[in-house]
């Protein structure tokens, strides 16, 4: 078996799987009842000055059956009394000194006030501290959270004055309520924070109730705007985590993955593009932290068919196929073919293409089945009849290249090579 | 015992004959199923089905909870695509070409679904359809069955007056008085009936007879077009000696009394044969074992691979625990003091093909002798063939001849439905409707 273990700047956990800073880290006793199902570590649930929060509070995007496809919260952090936290932390870890602690902070916009709250949280004996610099509503009106996450200048500012008093590793969460995450990511990286966490929630609306006309979630006839979350971000995660991953700068920390990870292919996925570990919250909020184990043995026996050993075998190996558009292969060319014995004749690719791309599809009318075929010369290679297609490997994209050699956007141009010859 | 009702308790009754294809219990099973509908383009579904309905645009309109947009999609392709979706055999029209069968995974259920909106729109009666205001033609049509009932409402549509004339007390032809109690109830008939009606302009006249009460050249002469839809009544018979013997019943009446009186009145023998291997020979089957017979046999001159019923349907009546002799046809039954006490058939084999293509049954000499006090024929149904000749109808041993739309050998009068084609199914009527009323409206340039 691989060894699935994780050192995340030194915080050690049984595996890469942490619960985010949300409601399932809220309290000892999820918190105890996470790590008794499994779980590596959990960043608790933001402490900060005392907040109120309201009912409802989330509200999700269904899709084709499938509920909480997307989830939105109007939360503000921890809305229990900071000692009272502090003393359930303490506890936890005593029940559980191998998994790792991280308290997750946001304190009032002074030195002194996060220099007080991170003394407290280190008594605790806690191994990290994460930096929310992300929480899209309620804190923000006074300056915190994703306003901190926002403005670069402001969010070195935050990490330098916590450096100063930080005895133990520091994670900067960042917002991807912003054009880019570099910048702030960047700002923190240079004022010292040891690591970054990304991404928080991503301001949204989920839907409209169309029988009362208010939209969700509706607190007493009004909504507010919320932090998206849940598999719909996943892919908006990964970009961001990518663009980490690729700057000099930022590259240099390590990286804790979040957004829209319910299994543990998403969670490969994360690790591939750079992320060390990983940060779990709508899945366990759907599903209950039973979901770990399927993600500590799917990883498992994953790693030990593809060879890798050790989590650092893998961690970052996609980020260098990530490319610019102006680098790729403008001679590299597929077209689709179609598996006539696999065939069900469903037309999904003949009308996708027909309606929406190339016209590159024959339908030879039959009662009931028709039968498509491609014309090979018309075929673009856009691939989208084979993302349609119902069935497994019934069209497959056949490689045919324009040329041998390897030709991108630049040369071409630098040839001044025919524009539009097809 | 011989044929005799009161044979079970009501809860005995109620349990045998409630619904085989139970609905969808609420909207999630439903949207859970509608889900899983690909959304063919040019689906084949929508080809097998005779009034081409456009399954996977109503079934997307679930999915997105646009129920009155799918009863709509529905009802414009086929007005008793309620009944239909009860009745139909699915196994062998829209969900027998469902491309989920090519995936080897159970087909989408096509018919449930279009029973989920129907239902709700007839029980909550939604007006989904206006009719054109009248432009003052009439037409006349005759037989309130599936066939007529959509002619007239794609007539009424248009603005034109229908006037249907009915020999029964009540509509909904065969659906009403022919099909297994256990796929509509008499209450789900009249209200699709009256769902029918709703649209206006649709008048009917019950307990008129063609030939009887009222002549072709009347209606002729009061109304601008007629049409017919009289559908095929007449059991064939089966000329053998003893056919006549007390406790030998043709189908259309066992069926008919199941339909129109309560379960408990309907006599019933203890050993019962059935002659057949139709869907109306099944029909007399499992419903003569649902209501309460020991033992029913059915009776086949041909094999399992030459039946006209479906496998479905064959299914349904090996569960309802009917015996199945293949390769027996009837011969003489024997009697004493009248009444029915044994069915003498010869054992076949297959011989060549005859004109059905199917090979055909040849008799071997040797007999076997059923005991047996009852006697169900279902070995087709005959049209109405000395009232189609009366008419002066071009006809085919009483099935009237048209074309396309339903034009027959004389000028103004339209045929359809079983009486054409001599007995498909409802769906294939209400198909042949909407052909009749599109070549009435040529007629009269509406
Ligand atoms: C026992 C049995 C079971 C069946 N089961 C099924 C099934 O499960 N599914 C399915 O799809 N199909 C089934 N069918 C076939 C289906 O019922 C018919 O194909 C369909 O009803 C034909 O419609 P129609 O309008 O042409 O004729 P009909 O339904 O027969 O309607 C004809 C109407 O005309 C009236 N009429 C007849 N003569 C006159 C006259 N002289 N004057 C005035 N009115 C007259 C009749 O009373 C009747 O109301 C079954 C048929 C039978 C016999
Ligand atoms: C109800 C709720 C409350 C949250 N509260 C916090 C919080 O207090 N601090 C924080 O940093 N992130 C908070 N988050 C964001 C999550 O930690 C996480 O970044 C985000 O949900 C994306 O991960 P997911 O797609 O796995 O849910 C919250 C999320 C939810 C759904
Ligand atoms: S790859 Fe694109 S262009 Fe080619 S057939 Fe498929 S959809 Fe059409
Ligand atoms: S999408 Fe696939 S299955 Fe459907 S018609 Fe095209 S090739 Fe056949
Ligand atoms: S063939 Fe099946 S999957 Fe395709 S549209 Fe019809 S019901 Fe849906």
């Amino acid at each position: 078996m691989a060894d699935i273990s994780s050192n995340f700047l030194g915080i050690k956990s049984p595996n890469p799987f942490w619960l985010a800073s949300a409601p399932p880290t809220d309290k000892k006793i999820n918190v105890l009842r996470a790590f008794e199902a499994g779980w590596g570590g959990v960043v608790w649930k933001t402490l900060g000055t005392q907040v109120k929060n309201v009912s409802s509070r989330y509200s999700a995007v269904d899709y084709h059956g499938s509920r909480v496809m997307g989830f939105n919260n109007i939360e503000l952090i921890s809305d229990r009394p900071l000692d009272i936290n502090l003393i359930e932390i303490k506890e936890v870890l005593k029940e559980f000194p191998d998994r790792a602690m991280v308290v997750s902070l946001m304190a009032d916009n002074d030195r002194e006030s996060w220099h007080e709250l991170i003394k407290k949280v280190q008594d605790t004996g806690a191994h990290g501290l994460e930096l929310n610099f992300g929480c899209p509503h309620g804190m923000t009106e006074r300056g915190m959270g994703a306003a901190v996450g926002q403005d670069p200048e402001i969010a070195r500012m935050v990490v330098e004055w916590v450096m100063e008093i930080a005895t133990i590793p520091v994670i900067t969460k960042l917002t991807p309520n912003v054009h880019s995450v570099v910048p702030t990511g960047l700002a923190s990286v240079l004022g010292g924070t040891n690591a970054l966490s990304l991404i928080n929630t991503i301001q949204s609306v989920t839907g409209i109730d169309l029988d009362t006309l208010i939209p969700n979630p509706n607190v007493g006839g009004k909504s507010a705007f919320g932090g998206y979350c849940g598999p719909a971000v996943k892919p908006i995660a990964l970009k961001f985590l990518t663009t980490i991953a690729q700057n000099e700068i930022t590259r240099k920390v390590p990286v804790s993955g979040i957004g829209g990870i319910s299994t543990w292919k998403d969670a490969v996925e994360f690790m591939l593009l750079g992320a060390s570990n990983v940060q779990v919250c709508t899945a366990a909020m759907k599903h209950g932290f039973r979901i770990v184990e399927d993600m500590i043995e799917g990883l498992n026996y994953w790693m030990d068919d593809k060879g890798f050993k050790t989590l650092n075998d893998f961690i970052g190996k996609s980020v260098h196929t990530m490319s610019n558009w102006e680098d790729l292969d403008i001679n590299y060319h597929v077209i689709a073919n179609i598996n006539q014995d696999k065939c069900v004749h469903c037309g999904l690719c003949y009308i996708a293409c027909e309606d929406t791309s190339h016209q590159s599809i024959t339908l030879d009318y039959g009662k009931p089945y028709n039968k498509y075929t491609i014309k090979e010369e018309e075929c673009v290679g856009c691939n989208l009849c084979n993302l349609v297609c119902p069935v497994d490997d019934c069209i497959t994209m056949v490689e045919h290249r324009k040329a041998d050699e390897y030709m991108n956007w630049k040369d071409f141009q630098r040839l001044g090579l025919p524009l539009n010859d097809h | 015992m011989a044929i005799t009702n009161f044979r079970l308790t009501t809860d005995e009754y109620t349990e045998n004959f409630s619904d085989i294809h139970p609905p969808f219990e609420n909207l999630t099973a439903a949207l859970v199923e509608a889900n899983r509908c690909i959304f063919c383009y040019d689906a084949p579904c929508i080809k097998s089905c005779p009034t081409s309905i456009n399954v996977p645009k109503f079934i997307k309109q679930i999915a997105t909870e646009n129920i009155k947009g799918s009863a709509h999609t529905i009802f414009d392709s086929n007005i008793m695509g309620g009944g239909c979706s009860k009745v139909c055999p699915v196994e062998k029209l829209c969900e027998g070409s469902c491309v989920y069968n090519l995936m080897e995974e159970e087909p989408i259920q096509i018919a449930r679904l279009q029973r989920y909106s129907t239902e709700k729109a007839i029980r909550e009666k939604w007006p989904l359809f206006t009719r054109k205001p009248s432009n003052g033609k009439k037409v006349a049509v005759v037989g309130a069955g599936p066939a007529g009932l959509s002619c007239a409402h794609v007539l009424s549509r248009q603005g034109v007056d229908v006037t249907i004339y009915e020999k029964e007390a009540k509509g909904g032809g065969l659906m009403t008085y022919g099909i297994a109690a256990y796929k509509v109830t008499p209450e789900f008939c009249e209200d699709e009936v009256n769902y029918v009606l709703s649209l206006g302009g649709i008048e009917i006249n019950y307990n008129q007879e063609l030939g009887k009460n009222i002549t072709l050249p009347e209606l002729q002469s009061q109304y601008d077009a007629v049409y017919i839809g009289i559908g095929v009544g007449l059991a064939r018979q089966l000329e053998i000696p003893g056919e006549h013997l007390e406790g030998v019943e043709d189908a259309i009446s066992f069926i008919y009394d199941i339909r129109s009186k309560p379960f408990n009145q309907v006599k019933v023998g203890e050993n019962v044969a059935v002659i057949g291997m139709g869907m109306t020979a099944i029909d007399a089957a499992t419903q003569a074992k649902r209501l309460g017979a020991k033992q029913v046999t059915m009776v086949y001159r041909r094999t399992e691979a030459e039946m006209p019923c479906t496998q479905v349907e064959l299914d349904i009546a090996k569960l309802d625990g009917c015996n199945i002799i293949w390769l027996a046809a009837p011969k003489e039954v024997l009697g004493v003091d009248g009444k029915a006490t044994a069915l003498v058939c010869s054992k076949m084999i297959l011989g060549e093909p005859d004109a059905s293509g199917r090979r055909s049954p040849i008799e071997t000499g040797e007999t076997i002798v059923l005991e047996v006090d009852m006697i169900i024929k279902a070995a087709g149904q005959m049209p109405f063939e000395s009232l189609v000749s009366g008419l002066s109808l071009e006809n085919k041993y009483g099935k009237i001849t048209t074309d396309a739309h339903g034009v027959t050998s004389l000028n103004g009068v339209f045929a359809g439905g079983d009486c054409v084609n001599g007995g498909r199914e409802v769906v294939d009527a209400v198909q042949a409707g909407k052909d009749g009323a599109a070549g009435i409206l040529e007629f009269l340039s509406v």
